[in-house]
């Protein structure tokens, strides 16, 4: 990021268009893509719950908090969904302190970063476990419609495809980030002198979250 | 971002980077809690006018918070213009995507309802009970 020139709004030529390095550029290409390929399996999960004619209620399917047993819709999601903001946030946090070249704190940032990843994975693996207990897998669905009626199997079908999916996500931004944490403590990015790499590494811890908001509330709330 | 690497702050002197990422997690959280709020009030609730419009109102919040991780967290909302286009329009997909296929398989729903009697009696069959009780239930069971 040489350039630090305001750059017009119109573009002639001689300089990157995008003023950002290559690399984080293609990490935004490949988040689009990847959107899309969520967005795919969330439409796919609206159509054919808009071509069904009942639906489990997740209220009565997701009601267990360990520990407290059933009766206590959303509790656990919601603790799910802190986790992985205040993750993100301890990221961006990570990525400020990476412009300021400071490496403690963005050692520190990082290991908080990874620590909130591995709690939702924890979580996800005990619903899953929890959930399986239950009798539902893929191809197997034991939860009634809200009115009782007969249900497919497309609704754990799909939960469990999209919240996998989903969970491979947040594992492989663990692994980055956890490689993040190596190169910073072996100094990689003080010789390089700038930390791009964890804005990079970032970007796609953002992104997991940000899918995360999309299955949260496709799944737990309408 | 990185212009500001160079400015050297004042000892006691709060970083307006820091402060706007914690504005960003404040709003994130209340919008969270405002939707846990509408989801929680919407339990029990008959299928009616007022349940749809709630469920209306999640999704707009979700895309609220959408925004801001996007602007902020991701920081697109400080790169060049370019940039957020070039990801911005080709997102746009996403109107026709969402609306085509859900109006799809609404449509496939009607006409089976009308045209294949089988398929309505069939949504209307109660779910059997599970085969045996287990009185010992295991904590945590939904039974």
């Amino acid at each position: 990021m040489a350039n630090t020139t305001a750059i017009s709004q119109t573009w002639k030529g001689g300089k990157s268009p995008f003023n950002v390095e290559y690399g984080k550029l293609m990490m935004w290409y490949f988040l689009m893509s990847d959107s899309f390929t969520f967005g795919a399996l969330l439409i796919a999960y609206g159509t054919t719950r808009f071509a069904t004619n009942g639906w489990p209620n997740p209220n009565i399917v997701f009601s267990d908090f360990p520990g407290l047993g059933p009766g206590h819709p959303l509790l656990f999601v919601s603790l799910m969904t802190f986790i992985l903001i205040l993750s993100s946030v301890t990221m961006v946090l990570a990525v400020h302190a990476g412009h300021k070249m400071d490496k403690k704190q963005v050692v520190k940032y990082l290991i908080w970063t990874i620590i909130g990843g591995l709690a939702f994975l924890s979580c996800q693996a005990m619903e899953w476990t929890h959930l399986h207990s239950e009798g539902a897998w893929w191809g197997r669905n034991p939860f009634p419609n809200t009115d009782g009626t007969l249900s497919t199997t497309n609704f754990t079908n799909f939960f469990f495809t999209i919240t996998g999916f989903h969970g491979f996500h947040v594992f492989s931004g663990v692994v980055i980030n956890v490689i993040m944490l190596i190169m910073t403590l072996q100094d990689k990015f003080e010789h390089k002198g700038h930390y791009l790499m964890i804005e990079k590494a970032g970007l796609y811890w953002h992104f997991v979250d940000l899918v995360w908001v999309f299955v949260f509330t496709c799944f737990y709330l309408i | 971002m990185a212009h500001s690497a160079t400015i050297a702050l004042q000892p006691g002197q709060k970083d307006p980077a820091v402060r706007e990422i914690w504005r960003v997690t404040i709003i994130l959280s209340v919008l969270t809690i405002v939707e846990l709020a509408l989801g929680f009030s919407m339990i029990g609730m008959p299928v009616e006018t007022l349940h749809y419009f709630i469920k209306g109102v999640i999704i707009i919040l979700m895309l609220a918070k959408a925004f801001y991780i996007i602007g902020y967290f991701m920081h697109l909302k400080h790169e060049v213009r370019t940039l957020i286009m070039s990801i911005g329009i080709p997102m746009m997909l996403f109107i026709w995507f969402i609306l085509a296929f859900i109006m799809d398989g609404h449509s496939y729903n009607m006409m089976k309802n009308r045209y294949e009697p089988y398929y309505k009696e069939k949504s209307t069959i109660q779910m059997p009970p599970p085969p045996e009780e287990h009185p010992e239930a295991k904590p945590g069971s939904l039974d």
